[in-house]
């Protein structure tokens, strides 16, 4: 997707926070165009939900200037709510009340009037699949269906500017897909979408660019196709029958990075079938039991660059 | 964004917010209303004829304890209703809505103003209904329309002040434990006062803080105004009283509101 160079909507310049002496901010600097995707990728504890929250006028900053929609969020907080949407880490819907009158709840507080109000939460519940349930409890609703009300719920002032903090934490697989193209969907309305996530396919797939944080501070930012060129290749990993065989490949190829417990090579490669092939007549008549190609992703990047472990993990709470 | 009709809007959406919620937890509102009715059936039955008896009036026994109690079952009534306050404040700042809220350009305080006056309306109505059945099994206070109404004016006054301590209560508790502990103490002040038995009739410590403390000057001018006895300084104690604490409860639940809510 091209970006098209205008007015930036959210813009945050040396950015500090601190809780009790504990940096969780230093000095991060962001810029994101209108009408773009721009996702914050980062371990828990990072600092994305400590930025959502600066940046969405919930907590102020100790240091740093930010712009939304050119507006300052500390001189005019007031401004910056008004054109924005936030859907939080952890769904902020009223359980207690059903998922209709939690959008007229939103309605009223942006001062639309009583029908208005209606009419726009009657089209926020049919598009976001939430009729039948429209008048249970938000309480009884799956996790599925809280962060699409929560999402619709943001989305009541027509907000030009969306934020939203990990929003498939947590979810299956279907509603992460539905979750997904719903922010396709806002995208192409030219909604500007400020995303964290834990999840690298996440960013990947929707996001036009990418910034990595780590311990408070941004470690590499640009599209995914940059972010993945600054690491090395991709590698092809060879699992052998036994032990000799994978001694005598290991001899073969030199410079292998060797697993002897999993009986693995992993021998660098671009994956393309010429050097496979090549790959594979250097070993002869070798005994591989399995073969797989790994082209670099973002996980590669995430790991060369902030030497973090698997950061799938499920945040514990 | 903050001027005097968005307040009023927003309020009064938040105001209808809380209504809902009392709806749906409707087993709350039940025992808020409901305890204060026992405690009075209790002390009138159980104890108020031996209670009734030490009041030092000849004609003695249940029926006069009935009148002397009810101002002070009254006072439990707004001290229970705040307990409740304290729990749905604490309970509202644990939901990621009040986050939202935070996020959206609305009037600030409308989340405290909503349940502020939702929670007034809950305690005028148990109070309505304590005032009911105490008239049905045999109160009868010679009060004339407008010592109702002035009785009905300073129970509200006491109660808007005690619920603005609640929600400041409901603010400052970590947990929503805390905060069913906290507002604690305000139910057993109509005890320790003149609510349930004549504080001259305490040992000497006890009787100084049973004068001084706020709810003897509220149940006094209640029950002067109901029942005919005198009122003296109480009254202007009472709006003293009544005036500080919600001043107090309000700037600080404020405060507390207005500092940054993440950990």
């Amino acid at each position: 997707m091209t970006i098209t160079p205008s007015r930036p909507a959210i813009r945050a310049a040396g950015l500090r926070k601190s809780f009790g002496g504990q940096v969780v901010l230093d000095g991060v600097d962001l810029e994101v165009p209108e009408g773009t995707v721009f996702a914050l990728l980062g371990p828990n504890g990072a600092g994305k939900t400590t930025t959502v929250h600066i940046l969405s006028t919930l907590i102020g900053a100790d240091a740093g200037e930010v712009r939304v929609a050119g507006h300052d969020v500390a001189r005019d907080p007031d401004a910056v709510r008004a054109v924005i949407g936030v859907t939080g880490q952890f769904s902020a819907v009223d359980k207690l009340l059903t998922g209709e009158e939690n959008l007229i709840l939103m309605a009223d507080l942006r001062h639309l009037g009583r029908r208005e109000g209606r009419r726009r939460a009657a089209a926020l519940l049919e598009r976001f699949d939430l009729l039948e349930a429209a008048r249970k409890p938000a309480a009884t609703y799956s996790g599925g269906m809280q962060r699409r009300l929560d999402l619709a719920m943001g989305l009541v002032g027509d907000p030009r500017v969306v934020f939203l903090d990990e929003p498939t934490t947590g979810l299956d697989p279907r509603s992460r897909r539905t979750m997904w193209q719903i922010i396709r969907d806002l995208v192409a309305g030219g909604v500007t979408i400020f995303l964290t996530t834990q999840y690298l396919e996440e960013a990947d797939e929707l996001a036009d660019r990418i910034a990595l944080l780590d311990r408070g501070g941004l470690v590499a930012e640009g599209t995914a196709d940059e972010l993945k060129r600054r690491i090395p290749g991709g590698h092809v990993s060879l699992r052998f029958a036994d032990a000799d065989e994978l001694d005598s490949a290991a001899r073969t190829l030199g410079e292998a990075l060797r697993d002897d417990e999993a009986l693995t090579l992993q021998v660098p490669s671009d994956g393309n079938v010429r050097s496979l092939r090549a790959l594979l007549d250097r070993l002869g008549d070798a005994a591989i039991d399995d073969l797989s190609i790994h082209t670099p992703d973002l996980d590669d990047v995430f790991l060369a660059l902030t030497g973090q472990p698997d950061m799938r993990k499920e945040p514990v709470r | 964004m903050s001027s005097l009709s968005y307040a009023v809007a927003d309020s009064a959406t938040m105001l209808r917010r809380q209504f809902r919620h009392m709806l749906r937890y409707a087993s709350v509102t039940v025992q808020l209303i409901g305890m204060p009715v026992v405690l009075l059936l209790l002390f009138v039955y159980v104890f108020g004829g031996t209670l009734g008896a030490g009041l030092g009036d000849p004609a003695g026994g249940r029926a006069r304890y009935l009148e002397y109690v009810v101002p002070g079952v009254l006072l439990i009534t707004v001290a229970m209703g705040a307990t409740g306050t304290a729990i749905a404040v604490a309970m509202d700042m644990t939901e990621g809505i009040v986050a939202r809220f935070r996020t959206m350009a609305i009037f600030r305080p409308s989340v405290l103003t909503g349940h502020v006056l939702g929670s007034m309306t809950q305690t005028m109505l148990g109070l309505v209904v304590v005032t009911g059945v105490a008239l049905l099994i045999g109160f009868r206070p010679d009060a004339t329309p407008v010592e109702w109404l002035a009785a009905a004016g300073v129970l509200a006054m006491i109660t808007l002040a005690v619920t603005w301590l609640s929600v400041a209560f409901g603010l400052v508790a970590k947990t929503v434990e805390a905060a069913s502990n906290l507002p604690m103490p305000l139910v057993f002040l109509p005890f320790l006062g003149s609510g349930f038995v004549p504080a001259e009739s305490m040992p000497t410590g006890l009787r100084w803080f049973a004068e001084y403390q706020p709810f003897t000057p509220v149940t006094e001018t209640v029950r002067g105004l109901l029942l005919g006895t005198a009122i003296g300084s109480s009254a202007v104690l009472a709006v003293a009283w009544c005036t500080g604490i919600t001043l107090v409860g309000y700037l600080w639940a404020r405060k507390l509101y207005d500092r940054d809510p993440v950990r």
